[in-house]
């Protein structure tokens, strides 16, 4: 940025290195847009529902302004030339969130439900903490490349945190899939999303040291690039892991998270094809071996390919169905392209977690075609945002982890989204920043939190190269 | 609540929501197209040093030798520097009242790839009247304005060539 003046006598003008422009007003601008967006869907909801704005609408508004104002000016002042997108981004799938959280915790349907609780402050307590973590990623994370020390730490803690709900007495069984550990007092907790981070971190480290040997020593055969059988050693390490975690958590969508995740890490650090040919045949495989013993995964799977015939064994009354898949479906189908309006949905009807897991199909029926494609947009861009800070980081450390974030959190998108809609057998994950849910919320505005700081690492102008004009000397002609 | 304003409404949510898609777009879209690239003449120089080219783009006219007052642009003067010969050839810089640098010295204005320019080898610019100036910075290998080697600052007619090195450059309209 600085324009350096010449101390010789002539007035030369030197042309100083000009740095990208940092766009933080961009970011500032498109943030009072993400803010008021859900404002109005707020206001929205209150007249639909009520025939009033809703009282608490300023508090709200103020609310989810202020703590957006922290990000920003934490930002602005830890990280000035990071992305400009991703905060707003984030956001305003927060603040959509929870409008229609809130919007549920308005049915009359849901509140008459046993376990209803007031959804809403909570989510926004533990948006207020996710901001709160994204604040100390950026101010205590000075730059990434201080994880990378961490590799095998990480290997560690991520196994910790994937085993934690196994543990007697600490993981709680939630209908099902046990991917939660409950914490006296505190109440319950997805270790599996703070693992998607850490298990990044790990990989990125690995990967960084490992990849020349993954991608140069191989044969190839039939187009394909196979690798040495003691190469293959982390991939199949990686997967036994991954369906472990399918047979003893039961959760489908967090182990097709952790192997994607690595896969996609492998083909970017390799840049081999046959490292996707490799993980898409041992998913299969294991998905299907797993699938042939494991009961619940098999309730999931019967589920997903007759969802109707599922929901009519549940309106018998036969234990063990769920209605959900169906009643998700319908929901969509009746939101039509332009959606009943906010409000005006009948999605309560999914009762049981039609707040976290289901909360997509609230929006299909509210929102539409149109409006749940522009949801789906706003994740695409945050992913692409991400990969973009990949392509842009100059250390291999920065550009693998910023890829494994970018890629966990689109897998996520895709499982969650696949689930709800019918696409694949649903899990127990919930959709980034939209779902109730605390550990999601939190976890995801640290991934964002780290991908700004590798963003802001990568746009930094360079610094200027050593002055060093006469490396080589002039040479003298000689006639 | 009347069903003609909750309509509106809706449409309106969803318009604003792809509003705010299409902003975010726009975004992407400044930030790839944001830098100006000049196209430097010889490939490899480009490839050499293309953050230098971006930089000399983005850099607004760096010390305006005179300010506006001091003389309006005389008619027939040249409004662009050409390279016709060397590693350069092809390359443009617009004449806009700066001091154009010329020599190896990687904050050049033009940075020449050539191994018998000095580091700082010479400079154009204009003096009070507008007419634009050569001079030799004490180069190793002299600067030349037609044949003859430059000893002091020289008034440059519209198309001499300037031979520094092996590279030749003139004024043009």
């Amino acid at each position: 940025m600085s324009s350096t003046t010449n101390t010789s006598t002539h007035h030369t003008s030197t042309i100083g290195s000009i740095g990208t422009p940092s766009r933080r007003n961009t970011e500032l601008a498109l943030l009072l847009f993400a803010v008021a967006i859900p404002v109005f869907a707020y206001a929205n909801v209150g007249l639909a529902i009520n025939d009033q704005v809703p009282p608490g609408l300023l508090g709200y508004g103020v609310g989810l302004g202020l703590l957006a104002g922290v990000g920003h000016l934490v930002v602005r002042k830890f990280a000035p030339y990071a992305d400009p997108l991703m905060l707003p981004l984030a956001t305003l799938l927060n603040g959509l969130g929870l409008v229609v959280i809130w919007r549920l915790d308005q049915s009359k349907r849901l509140q008459a439900l046993p376990t209803f609780v007031s959804a809403a402050p909570r989510q926004l307590l533990y948006t207020a903490l996710g901001i709160a973590l994204f604040v100390a990623v950026l101010i205590f994370l000075k730059d990434h490349r201080v994880l990378q020390r961490y590799t095998y730490i990480s290997m560690m803690g991520a196994l910790v945190l994937l085993v934690l709900p196994l543990v007697p007495g600490l993981g709680a069984n939630v209908y099902g899939a046990k991917i939660w550990i409950s914490i006296p007092g505190l109440g319950t907790l997805q270790p599996g999303e703070f693992a998607k981070i850490v298990l990044a971190v790990f990989f990125a480290g690995y990967l960084m040291v490992k990849r020349d040997a993954l991608a140069l020593a191989s044969r190839r055969f039939m187009g394909l690039y196979l690798p040495r059988g003691r190469d293959l050693g982390p991939i199949v390490v990686v997967w036994i892991i991954s369906i472990l975690v399918l047979v003893f958590e039961t959760d489908l969508g967090t182990s097709l998270l952790f192997f994607g995740m690595f896969v996609v890490m492998l083909y970017v650090a390799t840049e081999r094809t046959s490292w996707i040919v490799f993980g898409l045949l041992m998913s299969a495989v294991g998905a299907v071996g797993v699938a042939s013993f494991e009961p619940h995964v098999q309730q999931r799977v019967q589920a997903w390919l007759n969802p109707l015939r599922e929901y009519k064994l549940s309106q018998q009354g036969v234990f063990g169905h769920s209605e959900q898949s169906m009643e998700a479906l319908w929901a969509f189908g009746s939101g039509g392209t332009m959606g009943t309006g906010l409000g005006q949905g009948n999605s309560d009807l999914i009762k049981f977690a039609a707040n976290s897991d289901f909360i997509l199909a609230t929006f299909g029926e509210e929102l539409g075609l149109a409006g749940l494609m522009a949801i789906l947009l706003l994740y695409g861009l945050i992913v692409e945002r991400g990969v973009r800070t990949a392509l842009a980081a100059r250390d291999p450390f920065g550009k693998l982890l910023a890829v494994g974030l970018s890629g966990a959190f689109a897998l996520q998108v895709f499982v969650v989204a696949g689930g709800v809609m019918g696409l694949i057998p649903l899990t127990g994950m919930t959709m980034p920043f939209l779902a109730y849910g605390g550990s999601s919320v939190i976890a995801n505005w640290a991934l964002i939190g780290i991908l700004l700081r590798i963003s802001d690492t990568a746009r930094r102008p360079a610094p200027a190269p050593a002055p060093n004009p006469d490396a080589e000397m002039t040479q003298v002609v000689r006639p | 609540m009347s069903e003609l304003t909750l309509t509106v409404m809706r449409l309106g949510f969803l318009a604003v929501l792809w509003l705010f898609v299409i902003v975010a777009v726009q975004v992407i879209r400044s930030d790839l197209f944001g830098t100006r690239v000049t196209q430097r003449g010889s490939r490899r120089e480009a490839g050499r040093q293309p953050q230098q080219a971006q930089r000399q783009a983005a850099a607004p006219p760096p010390q305006r030798q005179q300010p506006s007052g001091g003389g309006r642009q005389r008619r027939g003067a040249p409004t662009k520097l050409v390279v016709s010969e060397g590693t350069l050839t092809g390359t443009t810089v617009a004449l806009q009242g700066q001091t154009i640098t010329l020599g190896r010295a990687h904050d050049s204005t033009i940075v020449l790839d050539d191994d018998y320019a000095s580091s700082r080898h010479a400079r154009i610019y204009p003096d009070r009247d507008g007419q634009w100036i050569v001079e030799d910075l004490g180069s190793t290998n002299g600067t030349y304005l037609d044949r003859t080697r430059l000893t002091t600052p020289t008034p440059i007619p519209l198309g001499a060539p300037i031979r520094i090195g092996k590279t030749v450059i003139e004024l043009r309209k």
